[in-house]
């Protein structure tokens, strides 16, 4: 493993007087794929919130790279390299398929241009096409995003976090929704992913998220409960009476 | 646009039709040039010219962006404020006059942009409905300057020398024929937009603005600056309104105004690049046939404009382009 990419130290977030998220210090390596997983309301969709900017945490801080993000509003995340994706499918409907990865492509050079004819930049075509082959939907780059079937746009979300060559690629529950085909599909391509990068994954799925990851961190009500590698997660008694026995055989 | 720029670099097109819908441009100019021969009087022709590039510059806020903004008529009535009182005031020749107004209606545009991208959904729209409110206010205020209630007058351009030929500006066809040449620069300067990195990002905050936001674009930056573009084409639709009618009746930055450039771009179909043009010349088409045998016209229009928000979405021109299956390019 080479080395920490990102830290976070003591976060909590309060909305009102409901603690979502308390004291969590964790920190992920570079080049690895840790699943976080607890029950409904543990505070994982929270926890990504505030890791892609979405949210300010309460307390706490990140430190990604040696650089503190506190405080940086959440389009510059994806500007640091931190690119997610979201348990709702999040897409651009109208668009083409390419439009949609083209434009998060973009986003990182020439947001602002109005005079430049973007056809020509054909560099982010390129970089477009290769992200959408890496997901398997470059045979679809013509069509409306919005006539994709489920699984397919849920791959497309990926290609569109992918684009960027983010450091750190956040999952939110990629295979929600889906049946047994489309998800052996998307674990094929979380395994080619997991290769190459780093890879935060929020999933549901037990065995999926057991024989995916090198890592996995359990939260339950906003703290860490557990944090290991698959095979302690599966014999850590704590974990196993908040979550795992009550999912017996689920996924 | 964007799904014809894509594919054109999927399969460059060899078919004429393929590469003669990429020249939006030059068509809609070809249509425009023609207008007044295909009008039943030349006072229509000139009026569609001069709302089609309002409602253009309004089409890029709402069609494109997706932004309902009830505050155009700040913009339009601004440039063509601004232009009068630069000629009969200050004596300004009109040819800068045009720029000189355009870009002071641009940072109205910045001014009422700062505030009114802020909120979103209604509150966009009212906030632009009463910021425009306030303009006309002080329009209505600032009497000695604007001519309050009378209207703004005395700055008649009868005469114009182009590139050293003197051209009598009083005469409707050669007035047509330079306001088009406004038109063109408006129609050029939009699509030229809309082929930009930023068509595709206006494009995308429409689509999904926190998906947007999270490919690592700001927002409120690009609204703003959508806003602004915006309000300087509409403004130039301003600029000609002045040149042509040598008076700024205060009318003009009503809200009704606002309200029939809404209506214009609905009728003519949003999103779609020459659909302003035949919005405005429907719209005047109607109040021109049906006010010559009922004051209530406006009853009708109305009716006429419900049937179309219930049945024809895409509008008139959107509608058409899809039956004949060139929707996707959306000249």
């Amino acid at each position: 493993m080479s080395g920490e990419l990102l830290r976070v130290e003591g976060i909590g977030k309060r909305f009102g007087g409901f603690v979502a998220l308390e004291g969590i210090t964790v920190s992920f390596a570079a080049g690895q794929l840790t699943s976080i997983i607890g029950p409904n309301g543990a505070g994982k969709s929270t926890f990504f919130n505030i890791l892609s900017g979405a949210l300010a945490p309460t307390s706490g801080r990140l430190h990604f790279r040696g650089r503190e993000l506190n405080g940086l509003p959440q389009h510059r995340f994806v500007h640091q390299g931190i690119s997610r994706s979201y348990q709702i499918t999040n897409i651009f409907p109208d668009l083409s398929v390419h439009e949609n990865v083209r434009v998060a492509a973009q986003a990182l050079t020439v947001s602002y241009d109005i005079w430049r004819n973007r056809a020509r930049l054909t560099e982010l075509n390129a970089r477009a096409d290769a992200a959408l082959d890496a997901v398997g939907l470059l045979g679809a780059r013509g069509e409306l995003a919005k006539f994709l079937s489920h699984g397919q746009q849920r791959a497309l979300e990926i290609a569109i976090a992918l684009v960027s060559e983010p450091e750190l690629l956040l999952l939110d529950e990629p295979t929600a929704g889906m049946g047994p085909e489309e998800t052996k599909d998307m674990v094929g391509l979380l395994e080619r992913l997991a290769d190459k990068r780093t890879v935060l994954l929020v999933e549901h799925k037990m065995k999926m998220v057991l024989g995916l990851s090198k890592r996995v961190v359990v939260l339950h009500h906003g703290r860490l409960l557990a944090d290991g590698a698959p095979d302690e997660i599966r014999s850590n008694p704590e974990v196993r009476r908040v979550y795992l026995g009550q999912s017996e055989g689920y996924g | 646009m964007s799904p014809s720029s894509d594919e054109a670099v999927a399969k460059p097109s060899s078919s004429g039709l393929g590469w003669l819908l990429e020249q939006r441009v030059l068509l809609s100019i070809a249509v425009l040039a023609v207008l007044p021969w295909l009008l039943p009087s030349q006072a229509l022709a000139v009026n569609v010219l001069i709302y089609g590039v309002v409602v253009m510059g309004y089409n890029l806020l709402f069609g494109y962006t997706g932004l309902l903004s009830f505050g155009q008529a700040a913009f339009f009535g601004a440039g063509a404020y601004f232009t009068g009182i630069a000629i009969g005031r200050y004596g300004v020749p009109w040819f800068a006059a045009v720029p000189i107004a355009v870009l002071l209606s641009t940072c109205l545009a910045a001014a009422i942009g700062i505030v009114s991208t802020r909120t979103r959904g209604i509150y966009f729209s009212m906030v632009t409905l009463a910021l425009a409110q306030l303009v006309y206010y002080v329009a209505l205020q600032a009497s000695s300057f604007t001519g309050g209630e009378n209207g703004l007058r005395g700055f008649t351009v009868d005469r114009i020398n182009l590139f050293g030929f003197p051209v009598n500006f009083l005469d409707p066809v050669n007035k047509y024929y330079v306001l088009m040449a406004f038109a063109a620069l408006a129609m050029w300067f939009q699509s030229r937009i809309l082929n930009s990195p930023f068509g595709a990002v206006i494009e995308a905050i429409r689509e999904n603005e926190q998906r947007a936001r999270a490919c690592g674009y700001d927002v409120e930056r690009s609204k703003l600056i959508v806003f602004m573009l915006s309000g300087a084409i509409s403004s130039l639709g301003g600029c000609m309104l002045a040149l042509h009618l040598s008076i700024v009746p205060l009318d003009l930055l009503h809200y009704q105004t606002s309200g029939m450039i809404v209506m214009m771009v609905l009728l003519g179909g949003a999103r779609s690049f020459f659909g302003p043009f035949v919005g405005a010349a429907s719209f005047l088409i109607l109040e021109d046939a049906i006010s010559l045998w009922t004051p209530h016209w406006q009853i009708f229009v109305g009716a006429i404009f419900v049937l179309f928000v219930l049945f024809l979405p895409k509008g008139i021109w959107g509608t058409l382009l899809d039956a004949i299956g060139i929707g996707k390019a959306r000249p």
